[in-house]
């Protein structure tokens, strides 16, 4: 299951929005625990791809300076209703999830 | 008894499944697609972050490149921003903070047949410009919009 990553890909007009929201503590490595006073370690996504039917339509490189749970959106023409669009993330840590969702 | 049979076989179906699209065709742990350009996440000037990210330091002004962002972002922990543009045969497109420490905050790389129209959200420690440089067919371009903060977004 996807727990992190929340999808919403709709087709209009020949063009397909696709909106995505992952959860994420995104920790930049520059704050302090204020109770410890130790440096929280950095903590980010660092890669994001989508695919449409297998195809890659997005990838991204992130940095630590992109907000806790993240939030993406972007635009590719092509894609109709019940096709695949799959989102995936791998963070420093080489953790990361994926997603498989159908163009409403 | 067959109903736990039949799960356990549903079960282990899926998980072979679940393996085998982790394999197939994402990200795996071990898989990097084009190893995070960590030069350029890294670089604490703006030039360099640039050059790091798109190859050159130098961008053209242009004014076909939309930075959507607001005037005023009361939480810089969460500064939404939107890059679009008119520019035809954009391959990437990157965001950077300018009074970041690491200025570059996200690249973006497009295939064909996916539009220049991209947003996210970052953080901004201070008041300051966000830059939004964009490759196409080879060269770059730039546009920024200043972003007053009032709480700043870094957590220091």
């Amino acid at each position: 299951m996807a727990k992190s990553i929340k999808i919403r890909a709709k087709s209009k007009g020949g063009i397909t929005t696709v909106k995505a929201l992952i959860t994420h503590p995104m920790e930049t490595g520059l704050r302090k625990n204020k109770k410890t006073g130790e440096m929280i370690p950095a903590h980010f996504i660092q890669e994001v791809v989508c695919k449409h039917n297998g195809k890659e339509v997005i990838n991204c490189e992130w940095g630590g300076s992109v907000s806790k749970n993240p939030y993406l959106a972007f635009k590719f023409s092509g894609g109709k209703k019940d096709d695949t669009i799959e989102l995936s993330w791998k963070d420093n840590k080489g953790e990361g999830d994926s997603i498989s969702a159908k163009i409403r | 008894m067959s109903l736990n049979q039949k799960r356990r076989v549903f079960l282990k179906g899926s998980l072979a499944a679940g393996t085998l699209g982790a394999a197939a065709g994402l990200l795996t742990p071990g898989m990097v697609l084009a190893a995070w350009n960590k030069t350029a996440f890294t670089a604490k000037g703006i030039d360099e972050a640039i050059a790091a990210a798109a190859g050159s330091p130098t961008t053209a002004p242009s004014t076909d490149i939309t930075i959507k962002a607001p005037d005023i972002a009361e939480n810089g922990a969460v500064v939404p921003v939107s890059v679009s543009t008119k520019i035809d045969g954009v391959e990437s497109i990157s965001m950077l903070v300018e009074k970041n420490s690491t200025p570059l905050s996200a690249v973006f790389h497009l295939p064909k047949g996916t539009l220049p129209d991209v947003s996210t959200r970052v953080k901004m420690g201070k008041t300051g410009d966000v830059i939004a440089v964009v490759k196409a067919n080879g060269k770059l371009y730039s546009a920024r919009k200043s972003v007053k903060v009032t709480i700043g977004g870094c957590g220091g």
